[in-house]
């Protein structure tokens, strides 16, 4: 008859209340995902939405915010709310595909780390030091300034820096699977290694690299839309939240010029964090742990 | 019988018998692989992506001369193949020669020891002030866990890691200069005032050196804005980092242990709890250290301040490769010290440690 | 009047499935200078019981029923109440000295830091007091002992320093949550000496809290037998420990190595322990119990009292099932 070593650590452990919540219980997450929800109706349906269109240069110069104009007008006569409605068509969809493009390059070398183990797995991890010891957005500012200002080419710098922690969550997740029993008892059951890999491990994956690139979301537009201000993204006319906030910048007496296109990257960036957040929650302990470290 | 002493302090066994020294010269030199490596990984992506040095560099007209192109290329080693460049980078990087900077045709080192203080000054407030706040209100968060203060702080912690610094300082700088004006304005001086003489290249010090209580004045009201912005992420990471952290300690034998003996809750978190949680909140304090010298580039460009961002945003525009180099050595020095640094300390104070280590 | 009276106590934990009863109606008194011992398997809501009297539950932990200690009603205690008799009137000593004690603090601090705050003397007074702490649970060196820290020593000696700190405000109640569990065979029996003497010496009133039967045969004057968080039998050591009344004290008998039982480690009893919030109803060992009988699953079992001590839970006839093929 064996008793565990600390039982009430285990049992103030199951008592904690984020274990059986699932995120529709935590108010944050709806919070979230409405937000989030409103930002995608809005860059859909744009042209039916904004009041005038992004590019037109019709209305007068720095009109401060009234009714016609609810956020004003910026520089060159453009109506700041239907710039800022469009903004959701670039930022969105951009920092999503940088996430998911990172997610699955850091999760395929990763995953050949942990799975090869041995030299392979040295020099990867060796690498990806490297990369976190690196200034994320000094390489990216270079990477965006060689490749020429554009947004693609934003997309593809910041990819480049982003993809190590999903290397290192996938490496360190393959590895403890490896101990586990389900994994050995696949390979006595005779199926070959790499459909262990794929079949047996992937849904263990899956779950907490979605949840990190659910937390990542947010980073990815902050940097993004930070490259944009620098003049590295996104190039004018074009109606780019980061970029708006830079014309705001060179007309800090005109504060509704970068203020409000600035509080569309906080409210979307601040609800992807929301929902990050109350996914990590959700997952069990230890792979929430593992996301943490 | 049992063992009446298993491991009695000793500081020669300390040192000798635990593998210290060893330990700490293995650190050291993976340390130098790593930042050798980031040179590498630096020159071989700013290699690989297409664009060309001496575009950004020369004038359209002076473009258009091909002599004037081949002696640019000639004088900055362009012309020669890209191993030959890294290999001639290396060679007088270990003398000390960081190369020309293509974009301030200065010697990069002279460039780095101009700008990097000042990043350095604000860097260091920023995070002084962030460790400060989120090793209060993180703790604050973990023991009233789930309860209205707990929640207030953890909206507000995710709030600061959610806000874009550049439009951060943006606000900040309309609100505190433009319309209150309690903030001096942008630079670290006033136009024209004399910088104190350079000791440590940080503002305030060299002043408070200097006897110059003044210039110490002026110069910390210049640097108090940009810093509180550059903070307000790393107090969200802190913050939210402490409380995890302390909720951690929290569930720890010890820590129900100190209860059970009816001390004050306050002493409890105070000594049983904090002391033990200090050094992984400092670990990662001294990570945001390191972020934060990259992440100011976009405050710099708020605040003009003359910093290593500014610079390394110029050289980034100018495809000053040695510009670039010399920008994430420093950086990534910083943040490969850092965790030596945090690495020892963990070997001499947590005990645990030590012990699990033989 | 007895130290500790506890009534009808039920202590409500909140698990991931909801709030679930761990310890369940349980009725127990303990006399000044009295070692009890509370005996069951994991989960069975012993430590729950102890830490309820010190008000240490874990997170959103409830308690409902009685706890009379020195007269004062413990039940509805606020943090502030429970923090002046903590330390000071109840003490505790935990499974694992390993993870216990705290790793940086020095032996002096864990030792003394609660003689200062609760008596308010200096800190040369709590020194000696210190020393003379460790003379007592016979450590050796105590001055230099003073200023190491826990990781310095094994295993029997943190736990005799885990004791010495539970002394040191002369407490009135020490309860020991499985003292010996985590040590070796040979450490333990020291273990066990040491607390004998020191109820012998002080009058010092115990709860020993285990699993392990064996522990409690010496050391205990009367037993509590505890299942899925309720009492099943108490009485006289010595009684329990010959004729076992309910059947799963028979079976925990059984198992006992030297009882010249069949084996260790509960063989005689079929089948595993409950888990928390899944306790079954009416007799919750009726699910392994040899002579269970239908309604032993609906009826809360009934109170049969033997001589002036022996009671056990149990609504099917004991003497139907008296011990058989005892040694």
């Amino acid at each position: 008859m064996k008793i565990s070593k600390n039982k009430t650590a285990k049992i103030a452990k199951e008592a904690k209340p984020g274990n059986s919540n699932s995120i529709w219980r935590q108010p944050l997450a709806i919070v979230g995902v409405v937000t989030i929800g409103l930002w995608v109706v809005a860059a859909i349906f744009a042209p039916w939405i904004a009041p005038y269109d992004p590019l037109s240069q019709d209305a007068d110069k720095f009109v401060t915010p009234s009714a016609k104009h609810w956020m004003g007008t910026d520089e060159l006569n453009r109506d700041i709310l239907s710039r800022v409605i469009y903004g959701a068509r670039i930022s969105l969809p951009y920092s999503l595909l940088l996430v998911v493009l990172s997610a699955a390059i850091g999760s395929i070398i990763g995953g050949i780390s942990g799975y090869f183990g041995g030299k392979v797995d040295a020099v990867i991890m060796r690498i990806t030091d490297m990369f976190f010891a690196f200034p994320a957005i000094v390489l990216a500012m270079a990477v965006a300034a060689a490749l020429g200002p554009e947004i693609r080419n934003a997309v593809i710098a910041i990819t480049i820096v982003a993809w190590p922690v999903y290397a290192r969550l996938v490496r360190g997740l393959i590895l403890n699977a490896k101990q586990n029993d389900y994994v050995t008892a696949s390979a006595l059951l005779g199926s070959s290694s790499s459909r262990t890999l794929l079949v047996d491990l992937r849904p263990n994956l899956s779950g907490p690299v979605f949840v990190l690139a659910a937390l990542e979301v947010g980073n990815a537009l902050l940097l993004l839309s930070g490259l944009s201000f620098l003049g590295l993204g996104a190039q004018p006319p074009a109606a780019e939240w980061g970029s708006m906030v830079s014309m705001g910048a060179v007309n800090f007496d005109r504060w509704w010029v970068g203020l409000f296109p600035g509080l569309a990257i906080l409210t979307a960036v601040l609800a992807f964090n929301f929902i990050g957040d109350a996914l990590r929650d959700a997952l069990d302990p230890r792979t929430a742990k593992a996301l943490r470290d | 019988m049992e063992p009446v002493l298993t491991d009695r302090f000793s500081p020669m066994k300390f040192f000798r018998g635990t593998g210290f020294i060893p330990f700490i010269v293995k650190r050291i030199l993976t340390s130098f692989l790593l930042i050798f490596g980031v040179t590498f990984i630096a020159f071989s992506i700013t290699q690989l992506v297409p664009g060309d040095p001496v575009a950004a560099n020369l004038g359209q007209s002076a473009y258009s001369d091909p002599e004037i192109v081949a002696a640019f290329e000639k004088e900055f080693g362009l012309d020669q193949p890209v191993p030959v460049q890294y290999l001639r980078y290396i060679q007088n990087l270990s003398k000390g020669n960081f190369g020309i900077s293509l974009s301030s045709k200065r010697p990069v080192l002279d460039d780095l020891k101009e700008y990097f203080p000042a990043t350095m000054e604000i860097a260091l407030v920023a995070v002084v002030l962030a460790l400060f706040i989120g090793l209060i209100f993180g703790t604050i968060s973990a023991v009233t866990r789930d309860r209205l203060p707990d929640q207030i702080i953890r909206v507000f912690s995710l709030t600061g890691v959610s806000m874009p610094t550049f439009w951060t300082a943006l606000v900040a700088f309309y609100i505190f200069f433009f319309l209150l004006g309690w903030a001096p304005g942008t630079g670290r001086l006033q136009p024209g005032a004399e910088a104190p003489e350079n000791v440590t290249g940080l503002f305030t010090i060299d002043a408070l050196i200097a006897g110059d209580f003044a210039t110490f004045r002026e110069a910390f009201a210049y640097l108090l804005l940009p810093a509180i912005v550059l903070a307000i992420y790393a107090v969200g990471v802190l913050t939210r980092f402490t409380r995890a952290s302390v909720l951690e300690i929290l569930g720890n034998d010890y820590v129900r242990t100190a209860r059970s003996k009816g001390l004050s809750e306050f002493t409890v978190i105070r000594r049983h709890v904090l002391r033990p949680a200090l050094l992984a909140i400092i670990t990662v304090a001294g990570v945001a250290f390191a972020s934060l010298m990259a992440g100011s580039v976009l405050v710099e460009n708020v605040f003009s301040w003359p910093g290593l961002g500014q610079y390394a945003y110029r050289a980034a525009v100018g495809l000053d490769l040695p510009g670039i180099m010399g920008v994430s050595m420093v950086v990534a020095t910083v943040y490969i010290t850092m965790n030596l640094i945090v690495d020892i300390l963990y070997r001499v104070i947590d005990p645990q440690l030590r012990k699990g280590d033989q | 009047m007895s130290l500790l009276k506890v009534k009808d106590l039920t202590v409500t934990l909140m698990t991931g499935s909801g709030p679930a009863d761990a310890v369940r109606r349980l009725s127990f008194e303990l006399n000044h200078g009295e070692i009890l011992g509370i005996a069951g398997e994991s989960g069975s809501g012993k430590t729950m019981t102890a830490l309820s009297i010190l008000g240490l539950l874990p997170y959103k932990g409830k308690t409902s029923g009685s706890i009379l200690f020195d007269g004062q009603e413990i039940v509805g205690f606020k943090a502030e109440q429970f923090r002046k008799i903590r330390g000071k009137d109840v003490a505790m000593i935990f499974q694992d000295p390993m993870t216990s004690l705290h790793p940086m603090l020095t032996v002096e601090t864990q030792l003394t830091e609660h003689l200062r705050h609760h008596r308010k003397v200096s800190k040369d007074a709590a020194r000696a007091k210190a020393l003379e702490l460790l003379d007592t649970v016979k450590i050796p060196d105590p001055a230099s002992a003073l200023t190491a820290h826990p990781s310095q020593f094994s295993g029997g000696m943190r736990q005799r320093i885990a004791i010495a700190m539970a002394l040191a405000c002369d407490p009135k109640l020490l309860i020991a949550d499985e003292p010996t569990t985590a040590l070796d065979v040979t450490v333990q029996a020291g273990i066990l000496q040491l607390l004998k003497d020191l109820r012998k010496r002080d009058n010092l009133s115990v709860i020993v809290i285990t699993h392990d039967l064996g522990v409690l045969s010496s050391l205990a004057d009367r037993l509590l037998i505890m299942y899925a968080g309720a009492e099943v039998e108490s009485g006289i050591t010595s009684q329990i420990l010959t004729s076992p009344k309910h059947p799963y004290t028979q079976g925990l008998i059984e198992a006992l190595p030297d009882s010249g039982g069949s084996g260790k480690n509960l063989i005689a009893i079929e089948g595993m322990p409950p888990e928390l919030g899944k306790f079954p109803s009416g007799c919750a060992f009726h699910t392994r119990c040899r002579f269970a009988q239908e309604r032993c699953k609906q009826d809360w079992p009934t109170q049969v009292h033997f001589g002036s001590q022996g009671r056990i839970y149990c609504t099917v006839n004991p003497s139907a099932h008296e011990k058989t093929g005892q040694s």
